[in-house]
Parts: structure tokens; C-alpha cells; sequence
């Protein structure tokens, strides 16, 4: 898929290779890389998950591997967690008394 | 493939350091170990009423001072007749970008412009980062902002994306990284290619900024109910919470107690790639609480404004599943929905208050936003989705990282006492048989609030002796 200039997109950068890291950090995250994700306007047109440039909202220019077009957020309220309801009838009957006796 | 060296900045901390916060910390060393903290909190130039003033220009400050009247009876029904204190909140959920943290930015913010710095930087995964977007987009400075966001498997935090989201909503950009401390050296690396202000959360500015908050608190508890609150609970991370509001409170009044909280993430490495989205909590918890407690100096600044041992009178830890009780029956009872992370301290209170006499007022010091992500119903989801077992039962079962245990009944919630002699024992634990000029005694007695040099001593021989006989 070619992405034209200008787009609004969100790439990923190697900052640090695992070889790389800091000394004194815990196993599980020394073994892997330490990765960063940027946002910004495509400078060239390109291809989704190869490398790009971009200039981004303070006119930084970054390059890294196209990972996302016109990106959204979908970070949302969760599931339903039935555990909410039943704290919420804990603390109603012990303030109101029960009010559906 | 690398875009920096660590070894490269590492060398040029000092000087990166000094161009973008304009301070030159050297100047405020003393001989031995200690530094003149009076002294770099007189850096900006600013008295309290120029901060308040600097702060209502940017439409920062000012928030309710609510009366809990529902969660007061609610606690009085699991305390002994005559005992249970007046609950207040300061309601910091409606300070621009939803809480204290705007006063924090709003006088480094407002200190970068007047220096004629292009734009600021922060690192930052909490609210810091939406109060520092949203001063800089009301002051005309670019604003990047750098998280550390994502585990290997690139899987979120649902709370460090919502800050992500309102960052962005006030133009910043946002830098999200993996799990991991060298987010320090991304953050120098960029402060050294854009040439823009150090907005640490840990400078003289930020700590001047909170001042105002317990300036408001002491002034207007006395105006509502003519006396002076017995205690001011206060959430605790990074340690800049409890220090600017109990120094701005003490520009008012004397006398009352400042209890740190934190929730209780004990087990849980914080620089651990597979225990980052174990937690439910990304702030308030003990994983910052006790470091910075306990070395102040671990910050992005050579010498932190944020001492906060100086101030504590008392640390209390609460369980998560207790933190999201009282977040739920803040909504239930009282019609106001906040974010879980800031309702650590009103969890503390909520038990503290029962212990306290009918007159007496406590007040928690603070609330903060809440919206997707971060919000209890997300924050429990998440909890779920990563092996983390929910259920009711008694708090002090819980588990950090494989259980949250919520507590069946208001009288459960159910909170911890960290002796004060135990942290003032681990901040002198790096000084092992050292003997200490009467200067460095004087810098001690302050740093951990004491008053006589033999308390001091004690310590030590107690921080000597460990180890030995083995």
C-alpha cells in the first residue's frame, strides 16, 4: 500500500538493541530491544512497514518503520466487570440500608 | 541500529542538563554530602503570591474544597461513637487538564517562555505530561512529551495511552517507548537536539507550583470550618505532591500532620519488562513512593526539589483492590467520578478518619481526572486480560502483580503503617560507617526531619550493625 506525502502516520524506531542496554536492569527487559513509536506528516510517499521519514507536530524530522496510517485511539472503558456492581451494592446497602426490601 | 550513545550522554549530562534547566546545581553543593535546598527553592524568584499570581493568569488553581458529608457518615458507621473525622477533598479534577499537575507546570512553563526557550520537554507517563501540553499550547511553546508506555510485546498500559491522547489533544508530541530506564537517555538526547526547556517534575519550579495547593488548602479549611485540619493525606510517587503542599501550607499555618499514601505494588520490579502491565496503578504506588522517599536524588536533575522526608509525619500503603473500592463508592455516594490512581490518599483517610475524633478534618488533598482508560472499570478489565485474579476477600491477601483483593464491606479497606525510622534507616543506609561533620548532621537533621543529633546516631548504629554476625 503507498502511503502519499503528507499523510498523518506512526512509525517505530529501534532506539537501543538488546546488546545495548543499560547494565543494571531486570533480566526480562535486557533481552529485548528498546523500541520507540512517533507520530507525524510523511515526508516521501512510501510502503507500510518499510522505512520512512517523517516530520513531526514540533517539525522534528524522524525515521523509522511505517507501522500505522491516519492512526486512532482505541483505548476505551474495558469489559464489564461484574465486581464494579457488586462493590456499588456493598456500599449503597450499608449506607442507605436496602432500599428494595 | 542505535540513534544515540549512552556513553556519549552520559558524559554530556551535566551540560545538557544545565543549558535546559538554566540551573546551575554545582553552586548549591556543600561541603560532604549535603546541598542548600533553601537556597536552589529561592532559584526561580518567585514568592508565593507572584506563583499564585503567574498560575490564576493561566486559569490554574482556585479548586473546590468539597466536604465528603456522605463518605464522613459512611466511615463513622465502622468507628467507635464519638470518633470519625470530617472528610475534605480538594478537587484538583478540575484544575485545567484535570489535576494538580497543572500547577506544577504552569510556573516552569511560564519560566521557559519568559527565558525565551522555543518549546519544553517532559518525561513523563502521568498527568504531568497533559498539564505541561496543555500550559505550553496556552503559552505558545511546542511541547514533547516522553513516555514509557509499551512492553515487548508492544501490548499498552490503557492509563498511559489515555495521557498519551490527551497530550496529543494539546499538541504536543508524544514520544511512547518500551519498558525500560533508559527512557533517561532518549529524554537528554532530545533535549539536546531541540534545544528546549528541561520541564522536570523535580525542578525548584515544579515544587513552587504545588505550593499554592496547600497554601489553599490551610486558608480555606480555616475559613470553613475555624480550625486547622489534624492531617493532610497526600498520595505519593515522585515525592513532589507531599513536599510543595506542605510547604505552601506551612506559609499559612503550623501544625498539621502530612501523611503520605501509596498503593502497595510490593514484588513488582518497575524496570521489569513482564511485570509492566502486571500493575493496575501507574503512579501513586510504592514502586516511586519509597525510591524517592528514600533517595530523592534519582531524578532527572542533579539535586531534586521533591524531598519529601523532610516533610512526612506518617506513610501509609493501601491495597489496589482497596483504591478501587473507594473509587467506586466515591461515585456511589458522593455523585463524583475520579480517577482511581488519586483516590490512594482518600482510601488512607477513609480508614485514619475512623481512628479520629467526630470534630476533628482530614483532608485529601487531591483528585484527577478519569475517562477511558483510566478509570476503574478499565483499569480491572486490563487487570483481568493479563492473569491478574480479582475478586473479594481480605486486603491483605492480596498479591501485587497475580491478585487484587477488594474489600467486602466499607469496614474492610484496610491500609499499612511504614515505620518512619525504617525509610529514614534506608535513605542512610549509603552512608555505612561514615562518620558525619557537624555540617552534614545539620543537612540530616532537615532531610529527615528530626531534631536532636543523638536520634541521627541512633540510626546509624542501627544501619552499622546490619549484616553483622553472619
Amino acid at each position: 500500500m503507498l502511503v502519499p506525502v503528507g499523510t498523518y502516520v506512526r512509525i517505530r524506531q529501534y532506539v537501543l538493541d538488546a546488546s545495548e542496554r543499560s547494565e543494571n536492569i531486570p533480566e526480562s527487559t535486557k533481552k529485548v530491544p528498546l523500541k520507540a513509536w512517533v507520530k507525524g506528516y510523511m515526508l516521501d510517499e512510501g510502503e507500510l512497514y518499510e522505512n520512512v521519514k517523517i516530520k513531526t507536530v514540533t517539525g522534528r524530522i524522524v525515521e523509522g518503520e511505517l507501522k500505522e496510517v491516519e492512526p486512532i485511539y482505541t483505548h476505551t472503558y474495558g469489559d464489564f466487570v461484574p465486581e464494579i456492581f457488586r462493590i456499588r451494592k456493598i456500599c449503597l446497602i450499608e449506607f442507605w440500608g436496602d432500599r428494595n426490601e | 541500529m542505535s540513534s544515540f550513545s549512552i556513553q556519549d550522554l552520559e558524559k554530556r549530562k551535566h551540560e545538557i542538563l544545565l543549558k535546559s534547566t538554566g540551573i546551575d546545581y554545582s553552586q548549591y553543593e556543600d561541603e560532604g554530602i549535603g546541598f542548600s535546598y533553601e537556597n536552589l527553592m529561592k532559584y526561580t524568584g518567585y514568592d508565593i503570591k507572584t506563583v499564585q499570581s503567574i498560575q490564576k493568569e493561566l486559569n490554574v488553581g482556585g479548586t473546590p474544597l468539597i466536604e465528603l458529608k456522605n463518605i464522613t457518615k459512611y466511615a463513622r458507621k465502622f468507628a467507635e461513637k464519638g470518633k470519625g473525622a470530617r472528610i475534605f477533598l480538594k478537587d484538583e479534577a478540575q484544575n485545567l487538564s484535570g489535576s494538580f499537575k497543572a500547577r506544577r507546570a504552569a510556573v516552569s512553563v511560564y519560566a521557559a517562555k519568559k527565558q525565551g526557550f522555543k518549546g519544553v520537554i517532559a518525561a513523563t507517563s502521568g498527568n504531568y505530561g497533559a498539564a505541561v501540553a496543555a500550559l505550553a499550547a496556552k503559552v505558545g511553546l511546542k511541547c514533547i512529551i516522553v513516555q514509557e508506555c509499551f512492553d515487548s510485546k508492544n501490548k499498552a498500559q490503557p492509563e498511559i495511552i489515555e495521557k498519551a491522547r490527551a497530550c496529543e489533544a494539546y499538541g504536543a508530541e508524544v514520544i511512547q517507548l518500551s519498558v525500560g530506564p533508559e527512557l533517561f537517555y532518549t529524554f537528554l538526547h532530545l533535549l539536546d537536539e531541540t534545544g528546549y526547556f528541561n520541564a522536570s517534575l523535580y525542578s525548584p519550579h515544579s515544587i513552587q507550583g504545588i505550593e499554592t495547593l496547600g497554601y489553599e488548602i490551610a486558608t480555606e479549611i480555616y475559613k470553613e470550618t475555624n480550625r486547622r485540619p489534624s492531617a493532610v493525606i497526600v498520595t505519593n510517587a515522585g515525592g513532589g505532591n507531599l513536599t510543595g503542599t506542605a510547604r505552601g501550607y506551612y506559609k499559612a499555618f503550623s501544625g498539621t500532620k502530612f501523611i503520605a499514601a501509596s498503593v502497595n505494588l510490593k514484588g513488582l520490579h518497575m524496570a521489569s519488562d513482564e511485570d509492566f502491565n502486571r500493575k493496575s496503578f501507574t503512579t501513586g504506588h510504592t514502586g516511586f513512593g519509597f525510591p524517592f522517599t528514600i533517595n530523592p536524588d534519582r531524578s532527572d536533575v542533579p539535586r531534586s526539589a521533591a524531598r519529601p522526608l523532610r516533610y512526612m509525619d506518617s506513610y501509609y500503603t493501601v491495597n489496589q483492590g482497596s483504591v478501587f473500592f473507594i473509587t467506586e463508592v466515591l461515585a456511589a455516594l458522593e455523585g463524583l467520578e475520579r480517577g482511581p490512581a488519586g483516590n490512594t490518599s482518600l482510601a488512607v483517610a477513609f480508614r485514619l478518619a475512623q481512628k479520629m475524633d467526630k470534630d476533628e478534618v482530614i483532608v485529601v488533598q487531591e483528585s484527577e481526572y478519569t475517562g477511558a482508560g483510566k478509570h476503574h472499570q478499565a483499569q480491572l478489565s486490563f487487570a483481568k486480560k493479563n492473569g491478574v485474579e480479582v475478586k473479594f476477600g481480605k486486603p491483605e491477601q492480596e498479591i501485587p502483580g497475580k491478585s487484587i483483593i477488594i474489600p467486602t464491606s466499607g469496614k474492610e479497606v484496610s491500609i499499612e503503617e511504614i515505620p518512619m525510622n525504617n525509610l529514614r534507616k534506608s535513605y542512610l543506609k549509603p552512608y555505612k560507617n561514615k562518620r558525619f561533620t557537624t555540617l552534614e548532621y545539620i543537612y540530616l537533621l532537615d532531610e529527615l526531619k528530626l531534631s536532636k543529633k543523638s536520634e541521627i546516631d541512633d540510626l546509624m548504629q542501627e544501619v552499622n550493625n546490619e549484616n553483622q554476625g553472619r
